[in-house]
């Protein structure tokens, strides 16, 4: 099949079908940022940090690279004052949650953003979904997973599936941007892991 | 009645139906859509049985228990037939009344009429009462003729002749140029054009196609599409069988909130009585035309109202969005083309094939045609489902349909396309019902809710509220939704407690432009309209929230303080025995003062301070008098 023709930040690129915005730049060397994207995983569009405006059918929108199929005509602007500004938003809030996160702070560096803009709320997580999506998409696991949703949503491992599956694994935590996995992960390790010597501890009555 | 093979036997099947009624029979005509069932219309109709029964009459008057009539403020609604009279706020012990007086005697019971409460007239017929005569009823109308469990009703209502015409004298073409034409666009929220929605479908390769009705009706305070349901749902099915005629689709999926039991069980039923006479299943009516409709009871997330949202929920997922594109025209349940649309939207099909796009399309406004349902409700005097012509303006809704606003408030603002809406001030009433017009003065059409706000709500805490319910039902997938609306509903929280910053409108408009950017679906993309609107029209509440630590409406508790004026205390001790907090000092002949450290807030003072006396007040941003001395406080 020939190739589809768009362009992005004024430079003609061609893509393959099926190609999305995200993977059209990339191959032509225009770097759109992400914390969501993995090349193994099918595009889930959570982060919003690919958000790139685009014209298309007569109008202009904001889409998630990472999701907007490359069609042929697009015209895709990657750095504009508004996307610059919206992507600055989303690493501030994210940086609410993971203040330390090296990927999110370099990010902040290119984008202005202010790590305490907003009220800190340390959940160590950003809800990217790049574990979740791995054990179930690539190890078929389903060891780790969303809970709740809206504000409330957060990701925890399942005892009963991780007790079997992530001792030798654990292939899920180099993908983390932030902290928040491995913790995740320590806590759930320690409510599995039976204490080697119980009898050792006295319990509380031993510190009276 | 075995299954009907062709459309001779239906039309056959409506003339014995039609033989059998006679126009002149008495009809006491009961609404009984959920809001007269809250009001109490199932002792209304026991007592109607007894009633019949005790007088002999059982049989000789029908009894017909409807849909939702729209009046739902003055419920439980009753119109008698053949005349029309409409009772309001019909009580068991009224029954017996109606039936001596008005059936037997053909005399009207006064006492039950509407009556106008400016001019002081009453109204004996319903469409003579201004609630109704301002409307335009061609979808809501029918609840008032069908019992909605009943296939016969339907037919004599002139049901399933837009089937037959569809599948018999047109091309499925034909069809959709037929919807195109008209103009109809879909009334679940985004407003598009329903006709070219079924051509992308009808195009779509694949031979396995799908259509939907969105029956998850989640905005709170808004029945629109459950009242259709509940009241008609015939009328909801037939739609969905022309449509998938049109496009090519021989399955159909109602997904229905659970929350909605008589929705579900009328629905229910008529699928049942539809199947059972050969409206439903393989060839109907000898068409060969196959169609079959499955129910999938929703479990109440209001994410998914949202088409791909309700998709997954429907195949078991999580009810999360996807892009688009895809759209489900192309690929959306189980990756096959289909098409959704709201129950709204079904319901005004058979309008549209009966009578034609030129009837649908010369109702309503270059942009928007045919009428849209309503839910009005908040501080109006006529709460209601009201429908009227695209192009109404919200002057003559709120005023003219809904009454005007109660006691002698002042209007304040209206809230239309519910929580994800935009509130308008009283200089856009002149606004006309109109999916570009709404959009344009910063509110949306949305599924047609529409809350009416008096003088005493404050816009900060009403953003405050709607921005609460979309945090809690907000999916959470995508980071501008979830954190957006988490950020904006902090800085709100703090608003209204008087906590505002410096800096805090810009800090909202920063988010709520990221949010309406970057979000993946409509959920996020709208979430911050409460915020934006009220900012653009209502700025200076926001301000003097922030800088003035002052609530114009004297609606936040945080910034009020209820205070006794001692020139106009009579010591009657009513607010004394009212206060739940202890928090007000007083005895005989001695001028009361509240303790501001104990009081809550609460304003059980102030309601129960005489008018006469009209002693207690309330205030924000200035400081609260000092209490009168102890030795002071004697009334002479």
């Amino acid at each position: 099949m020939s190739d589809i023709i768009l362009q992005i930040d004024g430079k003609e690129v061609a893509a393959k079908p099926g190609m999305t915005v995200f993977e059209a730049a990339q191959s032509a060397g225009i770097a759109i940022p992400t914390l969501c994207h993995h090349e193994k995983l099918a595009p889930y569009g959570a982060c919003r940090i690919c958000t790139v405006e685009a014209d298309a059918g007569g109008r202009t929108s904001f889409v998630a690279a990472c999701l907007y199929p490359a069609e042929k005509g697009l015209v895709v602007r990657t750095r504009t004052e508004q996307v610059n500004r919206m992507r600055k938003v989303l690493l501030e809030q994210m940086l609410s949650h993971a203040p330390d996160s090296e990927d999110l702070l370099e990010l902040a560096g290119e984008y202005g953003a202010d790590p305490h803009r907003f009220e800190k709320e340390p959940s160590f997580c950003i809800l990217c979904g790049l574990c979740v999506r791995y054990c179930a998409e690539v190890k078929q696991k389903h060891a780790v997973s969303f809970f709740d949703r809206g504000a409330k949503r957060e990701i925890n491992f399942i005892p009963e599936i991780a007790v079997k599956e992530c001792w030798d694994c654990k292939e899920c935590f180099p993908l983390c941007p932030t902290s928040a996995l491995q913790a995740a992960y320590v806590l759930t390790e320690s409510l599995l892991t039976p204490p080697e010597e119980p009898s050792s501890c006295g319990g509380c009555s031993s510190r009276g | 009645m075995p299954r009907m093979k062709s459309a001779a036997e239906l039309e056959e099947f409506r003339q014995q139906i039609l033989a059998q009624r006679d126009a002149d029979q008495p009809c006491f005509t009961l609404c009984s859509g959920s809001a007269c069932h809250a009001t109490g219309c199932g002792p209304v109709a026991a007592a109607v049985e007894q009633e019949l029964e005790k007088q002999g009459l059982t049989g000789k008057v029908r009894f017909r228990r409807t849909g939702c009539h729209g009046f739902c403020e003055q419920g439980p609604v009753a119109v008698i037939y053949p005349e029309g009279i409409c009772y309001l706020k019909v009580k068991p012990e009224d029954v017996a009344e109606i039936i001596t007086e008005t059936i037997v005697n053909k005399k009207v019971v006064d006492r039950l009429l509407y009556v106008d409460p400016t001019t002081g007239e009453k109204a004996t017929l319903e469409n003579e009462i201004p609630f109704y005569k301002h409307q335009q009823r061609l979808i809501l109308g029918l609840n008032l003729e069908i019992d909605p469990q009943s296939l016969e009703d339907y037919l004599a209502a002139g049901g399933y002749q837009a089937l037959v015409k569809a599948l018999f004298e047109m091309t499925p073409e034909q069809v959709v140029g037929e919807v195109k034409e008209a103009g109809l666009r879909g009334r679940g929220g985004a407003g598009f054009p329903s006709g070219v929605k079924w051509d992308f479908a009808r195009n779509a390769p694949g031979e396995q196609k799908y259509v939907v009705v969105n029956c998850d009706e989640g905005d709170p305070g808004a029945y629109m599409d459950r009242s259709l349901m509940e009241g008609n749902p015939y009328a909801v099915l037939e739609g969905l069988m022309i449509g998938a005629y049109a496009i090519g689709a021989s399955e159909g999926y109602v997904y229905i909130r659970q929350e909605y039991p008589l929705a579900v069980e009328n629905l229910e039923v008529a699928i049942a009585r539809a199947e059972e006479h050969g409206l439903l299943g393989q060839d109907i009516l000898g068409s060969g035309f196959d169609f079959t409709v499955k129910v999938h009871r929703g479990a109440g997330a209001f994410i998914c109202g949202e088409e791909t949202s309700l998709l997954k929920s429907l195949e078991g997922m999580p009810g999360e969005p996807n892009a688009r594109p895809p759209f489900p025209a192309i690929k959306g349940l189980w990756n096959k083309p289909t098409n959704i649309n709201n129950v709204e939207t079904w319901s005004n099909i058979p309008l549209i094939i009966n009578r034609g796009a030129e009837f649908f399309n010369a109702i309503g406004t270059e942009g928007s045609k045919g009428t849209k349902i309503f839910s009005l409700v908040g501080k109006v005097n006529n709460t209601g489902l009201v429908e009227v012509p695209m192009g109404a303006t919200l002057r003559d809704i709120i005023f003219k349909i809904g009454g005007g606003i109660p006691g002698d408030k002042a209007f304040k603002a209206v809230q239309t396309g519910g929580p994800s809406g935009g509130c308008l001030p009283a200089d856009l009433l002149d606004t006309q019902v109109d999916f570009d017009e709404l959009t344009r003065a910063g509110a949306m059409m949305g599924s047609g809710g529409m809350i009416v706000m008096d003088e005493d709500t404050c816009l900060v805490d009403l953003a405050r509220y709607f921005l609460g319910f979309l945090s809690d039902e907000s999916c959470g997938k995508c980071t501008p939704c979830r954190e957006g609306i988490r950020q904006m509903l902090k800085i709100l929280t703090r608003i209204t407690n008087g906590q505002g910053k410096e800096g805090d409108i810009e800090r909202l408009q920063d988010l709520a432009e990221t949010t309406r950017g970057a979000s993946l679906c409509a959920l996020g993309k709208t979430a911050p309209n409460p915020v934006l609107s009220t900012l653009k029209h209502f700025r200076d509440e926001y301000e003097a929230h922030i800088h003035d630590q002052r609530c114009p409406s004297l609606s936040c508790k945080q910034l009020i303080a209820f205070h006794i004026d001692p020139e106009k205390c009579r010591a009657c001790g009513a607010c004394l025995r009212k206060c739940p907090a202890e928090a007000i000092d007083g005895g005989k002949k001695r001028i009361h003062v509240i303790d501001q450290d104990k009081c809550t807030r609460c304003g059980s003072c102030l309601d129960a301070c005489p008018a006469a006396f009209g002693a207690v007040g309330k205030l924000s941003g200035e400081p609260v008098p000092a209490p009168v001395p102890e030795e002071q406080r004697a009334i002479g």
